[in-house]
């Protein structure tokens, strides 16, 4: 059926408000970002000097501080991906094979990711404060006062402190998705592996994981984008300090735009970290459906 | 009872207490450090940082009436309510419009439209916030209520169209088609037949939005600098950045933007944790 235009018309018009709003703040900073990248400029004057690819060669071979930001954001996503959700996949298989109440924990370990990276952030801070910080009273109170040090301020400590806050806030994501997986799986097929005389162990391996990979996939990616973009927890702990420890991309960005006034230069580094971001997900996804296959 | 069988069961039941051990260690470390701020929000400036029970023995529930009024926090929480209010009507509204427009009412472009936004769902432009600061700048939004606003509105949109675009698409039409026999134009159909059976995913989306709004920091730190159009997340990093932290106040502030989150959550947690569940499970 061939549609009026007036039908045509009053029919774009639902659309035409997203549409707008869209157009003005998704397609247009997305456009921006890609053209100020080639530019040198601070963002307030009308002088802006054509650079071609030079922001983007000085950030791939002469910028340090940016290298040393990616490798903690890698860092974090490392521990991320392995502690963190190993500990939510272990909790989901627990509540799923051992507990009928399973819903209280599910409640409660969801509480961390529904608070504000800042108020996680300014929590932590106080517990891992160095002359009156809670974990110290602790310490020193079981007799541990030599291992007590300023956490976050702490070279040697503050990446990993910084990563257990965020392993803290973000482990509910991953139990969650992973329990509904597990929960998705016919209780029979456990059954049947269990009458032919299958141990506990054998039964994960051989039938929970195959049949877990796309979750693990999806769970794996969130916790790649959510944790290399982390910013506000950064922001209300350390603030990328000490020196560059917990300096992340999202934080270096932020520190040229405002700091020193090279929005250019902070574009062509958004350029680059996207992309990189784009490639690991889809990197993810090839091996989750090579995976899937075999 | 024979002895093989005993041990079976003592052995199931001492790994199921450990398996409960655990989950109640880690429940209570999910919880612990809410207490504690709790707590710490009812001692003094003097005793915050010697004094560590659990139970003060005089709290100081004045402190949180300082971080209202002095601390400026009453300002900063209606600030809060005020951008996620609108925020959210913003998103139900024009979202819901959109996703009826791409389920229902065809129109050149539809089929592009709805893949740019599926496709800024996918695609990371973590330093969207530059440019949008520029493009804020142009429009003379900079530090407006409206300049916080409208960018978390086209922030939730794409999810918003998804998600009812995904639950229109699933409902039956005979209703629409009844409602429009009886004389009823597109947009009446749309508001009083196809609205009000999408209660579900609207209300799905309102919680998300509300979450996302509520906490969001990166853009109020950019587009807000006068103290009374701060929400409340960059209303506590200029209060703790301050030159003496009160941190019994700065406490009590967190206190006051955790409350309401964590009541909605208890009070909508099965939506929460279905929505998130179903989401990601269909993806």
């Amino acid at each position: 059926m061939k549609l009026s235009f007036r039908d045509q018309f009053t029919n774009s018009l639902f659309a035409l408000p997203a549409a707008l709003l869209f157009a003005v703040f998704s397609i247009y900073p997305f456009y921006k970002v890609f053209q100020l990248s080639l530019y040198q400029w601070d963002g307030i004057s009308t002088a802006m000097r054509f650079v071609g690819f030079a922001n983007f060669w000085d950030i791939l071979t002469r910028n340090a501080a940016w290298w040393i930001s990616f490798k903690n954001a890698i860092y974090i996503t490392f521990l991320a991906l392995t502690v963190q959700n190993a500990l939510a996949l272990l909790l989901a298989w627990a509540v799923d094979r051992e507990i009928r109440a399973g819903n209280i924990y599910r409640v409660i370990f969801f509480i961390p990711p529904i608070l504000s990276g800042i108020v996680v952030g300014l929590i932590w801070n106080w517990i891992f404060e160095g002359n009156y910080g809670l974990l110290n009273h602790a310490l020193t109170s079981m007799g541990l006062g030599g291992w007590t040090r300023a956490w976050l301020a702490d070279p040697k400590t503050a990446l990993y402190s910084v990563a257990t806050i965020h392993m803290w806030k973000g482990f509910g994501w991953g139990f969650i998705i992973l329990l509904a997986g597990l929960q998705n799986i016919p209780r029979e097929l456990y059954e049947s592996a269990r009458v032919d005389g299958a141990g506990e162990w054998h039964v994960f391996r051989k039938i929970t994981v195959p049949l877990m990979v796309p979750v693990f996939v999806l769970v794996s990616i969130l916790t790649i984008l959510g944790t290399m973009q982390i910013f506000d927890l950064i922001i209300s702990t350390t603030g990328g300090g000490p020196g560059y420890n917990t300096e992340v991309p999202m934080t270096r960005m932020v520190a040229l735009m405002l700091g020193s006034g090279r929005l250019g230069y902070a574009c062509a580094m958004s350029v680059i970290f996207g992309i990189l971001l784009l490639l690991f997900s889809l990197v993810q996804m090839r091996l989750g459906k090579w995976l899937d296959k075999d | 009872m024979d002895v093989a069988r005993l041990k079976r069961v003592l052995s199931k039941s001492s790994r199921s207490t450990l398996v409960h051990g655990v989950l109640i260690l880690v429940s209570i470390s999910c919880v612990f450090p809410l207490v504690w701020m709790f707590v710490s929000a009812l001692k003094t400036q003097e005793t915050i940082f010697s004094n560590m029970s659990l139970i003060p023995a005089s709290p100081h529930w004045e402190n949180f009436a300082l971080a209202w009024t002095k601390g400026k926090f009453g300002i900063f929480f209606f600030n809060s309510l005020f951008y996620t209010f609108c925020t959210v009507v913003g998103v139900l509204l024009i979202s819901s419009l959109a996703a009826y427009a791409s389920s229902r009412l065809p129109f050149p472009g539809r089929k592009i439209l709805f893949m740019l936004l599926l496709a800024t769902m996918m695609i990371p432009v973590p330093g969207a916030f530059i440019a949008l600061y520029v493009l804020l700048v142009k429009l003379n939004l900079v530090n407006t209520r409206l300049g916080y606003i409208l960018p978390q509105i086209n922030g939730q949109l794409a999810l918003g169209v998804f998600l009812l675009k995904t639950f229109f698409d699933k409902l039956p039409r005979e209703l629409e088609d009844a409602a429009r026999v009886d004389g009823c134009n597109k947009l009446q159909v749309y508001y009083h037949v196809a609205l009000p059976l999408a209660k579900p995913a609207i209300a799905v989306l309102a919680i998300f939005t509300t979450l996302a709004v509520w906490n969001e920091y990166l853009l109020a730190m950019l587009v807000l600098s006068d103290r009374n159009l701060m929400p409340l997340q960059r209303g506590l990093m200029v209060f703790q950045g301050a030159h003496i932290t009160q941190y019994p106040l700065l406490m009590a502030g967190m206190t006051i933007s955790v409350i309401p989150i964590v009541v909605i959550y208890i009070i909508m947690q099965r939506h929460i944790i279905s929505g998130i569940t179903a989401g990601a499970l269909k993806m």
